[in-house]
């Protein structure tokens, strides 16, 4: 049988998804003899090639976030959202209701350890930040959520295993977490 | 030579969050500089004042999934100082004993999951079987060793805080459980399989540094100062004074934590969002120092736990001042400290204060001031909250683990580039030794940040127009 292929992406967000992903501990040796991971922080793939599931955890807060969850739409036939912060915004929403200039001159400029006499904000070869940081799915369409903070690794693996039967799951409100 | 073209190695892969490596490139395709960026501002510092200071130890942890426990207990301590209260000795060892669950957890990824590939199959080896699938593959025992230490670690933090990643375990003033006595058995009885696998995972890298020895004595190999917390001179992750010993050996100086703001500076640049730290009395750059397990291990005098004060004496062999300097030690600097870990928690099992009922201090004051600082597995990690009558907090400064090594990735980074970038294109191998550099330090970029966004990590080398040769980012 052919490997199901598998991009991940980790957007604004911890990587703590990807953390629960990995707690699925020996079972990952079982997982990697039928998916081929193809795009993720794990592997060394520069570019999102085409894939069957693009994983995507992060909410979108700045234009290469918002860039890259358009390319795993286009490149992959059924996007995932791993946790609170694609699903729903998540803990980066509480910037939303902040000014962003005030938060990076707090940052780079007031903060009592800053040494920064020019007043030098960062803003070359970097992103800029969207005005406010919003779930994935405001701007790309998602095929199956799994909220969480972040979702169990129990519930991770159940939603790949549905997937490789080839059923698109919807998560039942017993393997749900929101905390 | 003015720069006329970068590469940009972007994603920088097989690290925690999101950077960038650009390379300038100048006419003749040799190296003008080559640059570490953090690409993610995700702003804590500033949305988080206005709210209630018992809620940081649970806002925090998300700025990392990988080290959630770092800031977990970092909080916990600056909100400690915020009551003036000093913690129990039940609450204070099962706070080690989660932050030891930590080391031995994040450190195994690090080693295992993320940089052994690149040792094992080498650094210019297929990218698509350079990673963690390729290892399970072709080491399967190896691989699951670092599964199941990972998984112990992971395992630990779940008994006291309830899950893996995010736990909640500390308290303003302590913790909010202890263990149970079938818990402490069940820890107890893996410790000496855990110990077998570090000490597989050192051998293993030993050899590798021993085959490759000239390649370690070169590869971004630099005489910095180090920075750790000791307690008595010992290496220390809980809670200690700030030591920062010289590139020669001898300590500059040794400061309490919450006397940081007088030692500690941080630069802004332009072109990354994440700041660099720095010595204040030396200013920067001359004042930057590396932090993480060379940082430690090298600030330290010993390590209190016989077998990894054993593998430090072995560590420290031949070495000139007692200091290592070479960046790739790092992984075997990493791998000591992963041993000191488990017999720190097999010391803590053995503690019956573990078990113990007296978990919480309260207190009816409230301090305008509060700093917390432990050693996170990637470096010395800073939580400096004020708060105002009501506990409401009105200032936010964090100084995280991955900053202090800023200066010194991007020195490394452009040791490399320099070294192997003279016109022509570059491999994919000398790429991925570049990515390799900042591999080493294990760089949290989810932690750098934290400020206000996300720290992608981004490579770009420019050529002599300024034009973009090639981007590195994750």
């Amino acid at each position: 049988m052919a490997k199901v292929k598998v991009a991940t992406v980790w957007l604004e967000a911890c990587a703590g998804c990807h953390m629960s992903f990995l707690d699925i501990d020996e079972r990952l040796v079982d997982l990697v003899d039928l998916v081929d991971i193809v795009y993720s922080p794990i592997v060394d793939g520069k570019k999102i090639p085409k894939a069957t599931v693009g994983v995507i955890e992060g909410a979108l807060g700045n234009d290469e976030e918002l860039h890259l969850a358009k390319e795993m739409r286009k490149q992959c036939d059924i996007i995932v959202a791993w946790g609170d912060c694609a699903v729903f915004g998540g803990i980066n929403c509480m910037r939303n209701f902040t000014d962003r200039r005030q938060a990076l001159k707090e940052a780079y400029v007031d903060s009592p350890s800053t040494v920064n006499p020019g007043e030098v904000i960062p803003h070359e070869d970097i992103p800029h930040l969207l005005p406010q940081a919003i779930p994935v799915d405001h701007e790309v369409k998602v095929d199956v959520y799994v909220p969480g903070c972040p979702p169990d690794a129990d519930t991770i693996l159940w939603v790949f295993q549905e997937l490789l039967e080839g059923r698109v799951p919807t998560v039942p409100s017993e393997m749900m977490r929101y905390d | 030579m003015a720069t006329v073209r970068k590469i940009e190695i972007n994603p920088i892969t097989r690290i925690e969050g999101h950077g960038k490596i650009t390379v300038h490139l100048d006419e003749k395709g040799g190296v003008n500089e080559a640059r570490f960026h953090v690409t993610q501002f995700r702003g804590f510092e500033h949305f988080c004042k206005g709210r209630d200071f018992r809620e940081m130890p649970v806002i925090t942890p998300r700025i990392c999934g990988i080290c959630p426990v770092s800031h977990h207990l970092a909080s916990a301590k600056a909100c400690d100082a915020l009551l003036g209260v000093e913690i129990t000795p039940t609450a204070h060892k099962l706070r080690e004993l989660m932050h030891a669950g930590q080391f031995v957890q994040s450190h195994a990824l690090s080693f295992f999951h993320l940089s052994s590939p690149d040792l094992l199959f080498g650094f210019d080896a297929d990218p698509a079987v350079r990673n963690v699938v390729g290892v399970i593959r072709k080491y399967p025992d190896l691989a699951v060793k670092g599964v199941l230490l990972r998984k112990f670690g992971q395992e630990i933090i779940q008994v006291l805080g309830g899950k893996k990643v995010h736990p909640w375990h500390s308290i303003p003033g302590g913790v909010n459980r202890s263990l149970k006595a079938q818990e402490v058995d069940a820890i107890k009885a893996q410790v000496p399989q855990m110990k077998a696998a570090v000490k597989d995972a050192i051998a293993l890298v030993k050899g590798y540094l021993e085959e490759n020895a000239e390649k370690a004595a070169t590869f971004a190999t630099l005489e910095t100062a180090y920075m750790g917390l000791v307690q008595d001179g010992f290496l220390e992750i809980y809670d200690g004074d700030i030591r920062l010993k010289g590139p020669r050996g001898r300590i500059i100086d040794e400061f309490p934590d919450w006397a940081y703001l007088d030692f500690i500076g941080e630069h802004v640049e332009p072109w990354s969002y994440l700041k660099f730290p720095f010595y204040k009395p030396m200013g920067f750059p001359h004042g930057s120092y590396r932090v993480g397990p060379l940082g430690r291990v090298n600030a330290c005098d010993d390590i209190a736990t016989p077998e990894a004060s054993a593998e430090l004496a072995h560590f420290r062999e031949g070495a000139e001042d007692g200091l290592v300097h070479k960046t790739l030690y790092y992984h075997y600097a990493r791998l000591i400290e992963t041993l000191y870990g488990v017999e720190r928690i097999e010391e803590l099992m053995e503690d019956p204060d573990v078990m113990g009922s007296d978990l919480r201090v309260t207190s009816t004051e409230l301090y305008p001031e509060g700093i917390g600082v432990i050693e996170a597995p990637r470096g010395t990690l800073i939580h400096h909250y004020q708060v105002d009558e009501n506990g409401v907090l009105t200032g936010v400064n964090l100084i995280v683990a991955t900053g202090h090594n800023n200066h010194a990735m991007n020195r490394g980074v452009d040791m490399v580039a320099r070294e192997n970038i003279h016109g022509g294109e570059p491999s994919e191998g000398i790429l991925n030794s570049m990515e390799h550099v900042i591999r080493c330090y294990d760089p949290c970029l989810s932690c750098s940040t934290h400020a206000v966004g996300r720290m992608p990590l981004h490579l770009e080398i420019f050529g002599a127009d300024g034009s973009l040769k090639r981007e590195v980012k994750n």
